[in-house]
């Protein structure tokens, strides 16, 4: 028998988990009903937090980490993976969260963000970490703090798909032009990215980023989830678009399956029939710059 | 004739990418007619319950339960071998599998994501330097049926590694960790098979 010994909350544990939720749908939950829902709908995971992006958005205030009880009814009531919120810079809510048991904890620009200068120094949790990103840039300096997977922002709460296109097509054009350069470019490319040179060459040599990358923030039906799927996206987060839809059971449905035949348009037809009201979209070209999510964060 | 990875959700690519390496033609699969291109599959890392609800919608779940059955070699990981185990404790309501080995699989029996971790792993058949072992959210086998056949066990005794004439499973990731034997082993079973038709 070989001495062994067991590692928790590695890297490749914590990016690890990410890799599985790939080709899947990550929904925004509020109690344990809308969990239950999800997950019969063939969520990969779910996102716990008190209110949907589309309600902070209209009721204002301060957002903070949800209810611990919250929290745990909607373990409680589901076995995929649980995900939770806490605010930008807010190690205390991470502490909380990991001491929940939640599985990946998403520090995110839709709550009040609470250090304007520092994101959390995730290398210090056993837990993963989920962050937004809207650039290559903003995505290496969250990995160099320990992310263990990227979303890109979007515009949380809109149903405007624009925004999530912005982000995903610059993420990857960037990436892209990282492989096209040499190694003395490297160097410039680094300091222009704000991001440590050896994470910067790493990508130029892979082609893509060290962590799995979602798509988040204005997802609002099968065919908004397929165009990112289609984009590059490991998998997409849908927050308020179904449970603020007229029908959250069909749409969950629908998304789901159109992540998974995200190339086959039939497909994607046939499960967009039936599906009632989609969410109430605000355009973000509406939206005065105070109110955008997307530019929290930097 | 090619292997086949289940591509309805999760690290298809990973598995693909250590197929490939070893020199095999890989599809992707995702629907009832491509099966009869392949003579092996493999079920990846995932969520088990996903993997399963697409499988019945898209009419792939009936077609590859009798694939099994008429012993096309297959290897699950983790959600994968949730799918081939005869048995699951800890399902979502309504989960069913494929089945074939005659084993009962918890899932999700570790506990958290905080309690997911690496080790090395003692399997003898892959020879005498152990397996770096990636167990996420993972499976364990907790009934060992008389038809299969455990591999390897963590130092507790838990199974976690299983085979039965044309499939095998394995509770934790060998696609992302760099190890390629279990692979070969399940390459060496398509062969097996292929010649023996």
């Amino acid at each position: 028998m070989t001495e062994t010994t067991s590692a928790f909350g590695s890297s490749r544990v914590k990016r690890g988990l990410a890799d599985m939720m790939k080709g899947g749908v990550i929904m925004d939950v509020v109690n344990a009903e809308q969990a239950r829902i999800a997950e019969d709908a063939g969520a990969v995971a779910v996102m716990a937090l008190e209110r949907v992006p589309a309600d902070i958005r209209s009721q204002g205030g301060v957002a903070r980490m949800s209810d611990p009880d919250l929290i745990d009814s909607i373990i409680a009531e589901v076995s995929i993976p649980v995900m939770a919120k806490a605010r930008i810079g807010h190690f205390v809510e991470a502490q909380i969260l990991q001491a929940l048991n939640v599985d990946y904890i998403d520090e995110s620009e839709v709550l009040s963000p609470a250090d304007y200068v520092n994101h959390i120094d995730k290398w210090n949790f056993t837990v993963p970490f989920v962050c937004g990103a809207t650039n290559l840039g903003e995505a290496l300096r969250r990995i160099t703090e320990g992310a263990a997977m990227i979303r890109s922002k979007g515009e949380a709460g809109t149903g405007d798909v624009s925004e999530a296109m912005k982000h995903i097509r610059t993420i990857k054009g960037e990436v892209a032009r990282l492989s096209a350069l040499s190694k003395d470019e490297l160097y410039v490319a680094a300091k222009e990215l704000q991001a440590p040179y050896e994470l910067v060459a790493e990508i130029a040599s892979t082609g893509k980023l060290p962590v799995v990358l979602f798509v988040a923030g204005g997802v609002a039906t099968p065919a908004d989830a397929a165009l990112m799927m289609q984009m590059g996206a490991d998998g997409v987060f849908v927050g308020s678009g179904i449970f603020k839809s007229g029908n959250p059971q069909a749409r969950a449905n629908a998304i789901v399956k159109a992540v998974t035949f995200y190339d086959d348009p039939s497909v994607i037809a046939s499960v967009s029939r039936g599906l009632g009201e989609a969410m109430v979209g605000i355009n973000v070209s509406d939206l005065a710059a105070p109110h955008r999510l997307s530019e929290r964060g930097w | 004739m090619s292997v086949g990875v289940l591509a309805l959700q999760g690290d298809f690519r990973e598995h693909a990418a250590v197929l490939r390496n070893l020199g095999a033609e890989v599809e992707l699969i995702r629907r009832p007619e491509e099966l009869a291109r392949i003579s092996g599959l493999v079920i990846p890392g995932g969520e088990s319950s996903v993997m399963d609800k697409l499988a019945r919608a898209f009419g792939l779940a009936d077609p590859l339960a009798k694939a099994v059955r008429a012993g096309l070699p297959v290897y699950g990981t983790c959600a994968g071998l949730i799918m081939l185990a005869d048995s699951v404790i800890d399902g979502i309501r309504g989960q069913q599998t494929i089945g074939g080995l005659d084993i009962a699989v918890r899932r999700n029996a570790f506990g958290s994501q905080t309690l997911s971790f690496e080790t090395d792993l003692d399997v003898p058949v892959l020879g005498a330097s152990p397996v770096h072992a990636v167990f996420i959210r993972a499976p364990v086998v907790e009934t060992v049926g008389p038809r299969a056949r455990a591999l390897a066990t963590l130092p507790d005794g838990r199974c976690v590694a299983v085979e039965q004439d044309n499939l095998l499973g394995t509770s934790f990731h060998p696609e992302i960790s760099g190890e390629y034997r279990f692979h070969e082993y399940f390459l060496q079973k398509v062969a097996d098979a292929r010649f023996r038709h």
